[in-house]
Parts: C-alpha cells; structure tokens; sequence
C-alpha cells in the first residue's frame, strides 16, 4: 500500500501516521508538502492532524485551498483512497470531499483524552478489519469536533449507513459524546467509499506500547483492500 | 476606485453558538441582566479596487468561498469608498 501523508503548514501528527504505514506496517510511504502540485503515484492520501495554519479563519480553512488538494481531489475521483485525521476531517469537510461541519466543541474545551469508538459499519475500505458493533480504545485531541450537517444530509447519511465510527461511553470511564457532535457522529465515509474522516487518532493507538493498538485496524483494513483487489485484478 | 470593505461572517440561526451562551452568562454575572441572545461572530475588514459593480462581484465570491463556510455561517458585507491606501501612494 503506497501512502502519501500531505503536510500543511501547522500540521503535527504527520510523522506520528507516517511511522504508522512506514515503520508499524512496513509500507512504502512518502511526505508531500501542501504547496507541491503533484502526487507522487499512492494508493492512499493521509491528511493528518495538527492545526494548519493555526486554524486561522476556520479550521482546514486554508489548508483545504492549498495546491496540493487539487491533486488530492482528482485522486478521490480516480478512486484512490483519501483518510483526514481530526484536522484532516476538518480538511475534507472544507473541500468538499465530505459533507457537514466541525465546529468548536459544544464545553468549548480542548479535549486530550482517551474515547470509546464503536463501529457502525464493518464494511468499507477502512474498518473491514473491524466487527460491527466493536469498541476501539482512542484518543482524541481537538477544540473542534462537534459535528454539524443539517437535517437532510444528516439523514442521508444515516440510512445510507456512512457513519462508520459513533462516541459511545459506559466502558470504564469514557464518557459517550465528548464535543456534541450530532448523532454522536465520529467518523463519516463518503458515498463513493473511497474517502473517511474522523475526529480521533488511530494514529495515536497502533502500538500496545503507547496504550492502545485499536487503530492499528483501520489501516489494516486499508491494506486488507488493496491486497484484496490487487488480486482481483 | 478603491473600496473597503467590512464583512461580518455569523453563525447561522439554527446552529447553537456555546460561545454566545458563555459570554451571555458572564455578562449577567457583572450585572447586565436583561442582556439576552449572545452570538459571536467574525469581522473583516480588506481594501479593494477596481469599478463599484466589480468590486461587489468579487466580494460576493469571496466572502461566498473562502470567508465564510455556508454551511453553519451567513456572511453580508458594506461598502465604502476610500482614499489611496498609504502603501499604494
């Protein structure tokens, strides 16, 4: 699996998905600045989480006009597997590449702390290595994760079973719902299947070393993918 | 001509605003009770030239594209001519 991690100005969790894919999984992978204006051949695009451009005017704003995203887009139309991490789900939302909003977290805190993911949907491309209905330990780190679309997309994405990853609390002490998000909405795959968002870090848990490999599965599940249709063709 | 212009980017209605909700209680807690309806928006200024007609166009574009995000803000903006800005004398 090629994977190119896009870094913005601002961007801080580049090197934590890149150590992922390169050095846990063992996979070839490349660093691309946001002002470059080609993709180098890849299979998946890695927007990572931080805070580029400072979350000036809005969060991914900015970042989600950089050059580098037109060739991001063309490799979603192409097919290509494209994941945003917290303010890569923000970058996604503000291209167009995903529906709805994140806006500031409804306590208004910056929450650092460890959630309860359950998986809503199995079966796309990222969390094939998942069962329904199975609780992932990780963490989060944002001021802006509450999830906004308004009644009629909300909708859609529900009954077309998009919501992949949902806030659930009641395992030790997690919470639930940390930020408001509607329909305590976590994580979201485009119609096409080919594009994930999500607000957490699985980045962040993929070694037992650093408390939790629950993440480790969603890019196994990305591999898993690739290898399966690598033989197909 | 040069123009400036003032963009005000508010969260639309329907969206919950924890920010206005907040300032709102901490101007009740300093005794401004009546105060109701918090809501913190943007403001933006920038200069521009170029024919009245134009200028609105292209505000309309970006206040459209970039300033605002029609999905959870609603963006209006003034207009007012201006002198030559210092640093283009």
């Amino acid at each position: 699996m090629k994977t190119t991690v896009i870094q913005f100005p601002g961007s801080n969790c580049d090197m934590d998905a890149f150590h992922v894919v390169s050095s846990v999984l063992g996979q070839p992978s490349s660093l691309v600045w946001h002002s470059e204006t080609t993709l180098p051949s890849t299979d998946l695009v890695i927007l990572p989480g931080g805070f580029s451009y400072g979350d000036h005017l809005r969060s991914g704003a900015i970042a989600a006009r950089s050059p580098i995203m037109l060739e991001v887009k063309k490799h979603a139309e192409r097919g290509g597997l494209v994941l945003g991490i917290c303010n890569g789900f923000q970058v996604l939302t503000e291209s167009g590449l995903l529906e709805g909003a994140l806006l500031r977290n409804q306590n208004l805190h910056f929450l650092c702390k460890d959630v309860n993911l359950k998986v809503e949907n199995s079966k796309t491309a990222f969390s094939s290595a998942y069962s329904k209905g199975q609780i992932l330990r990780i963490p989060i780190a944002h001021g802006e994760g509450n999830f906004y679309a308004d009644p009629e997309t909300l909708a859609r994405l529900e009954s077309e079973n998009r919501v992949v990853f949902r806030y659930v609390g009641a395992i030790e002490d997690a919470e639930g719902n940390p930020n408001g998000s509607m329909n305590d909405i976590a994580g979201i795959v485009n119609a096409r299947g080919n594009v994930l968002g999500l607000m957490p870090h699985p980045e962040r848990a993929s070694e037992e070393i650093l408390g939790s490999s629950d993440g480790l599965g969603l890019f196994e599940s990305l591999l898993n993918t690739l290898a399966t249709s690598a033989l197909v063709k | 001509m040069n123009y400036k212009a003032k963009i005000y980017v508010t969260l639309k209605k329907s969206i919950l605003d924890p920010q206005g909700r907040t300032v709102e209680n901490s101007l009740h807690r300093a005794g401004f009770s009546s105060v109701q309806n918090v809501r913190v928006g943007k403001y933006i200024e920038l200069e521009l030239a170029g024919e009245h007609a134009e200028v609105e166009t292209q505000l309309e574009a970006m206040t459209r594209d970039i300033l605002s995000n029609p999905i959870m803000e609603a963006v209006r903006f003034e207009l007012e001519e201006i002198a030559l800005s210092a640093t283009e004398g």
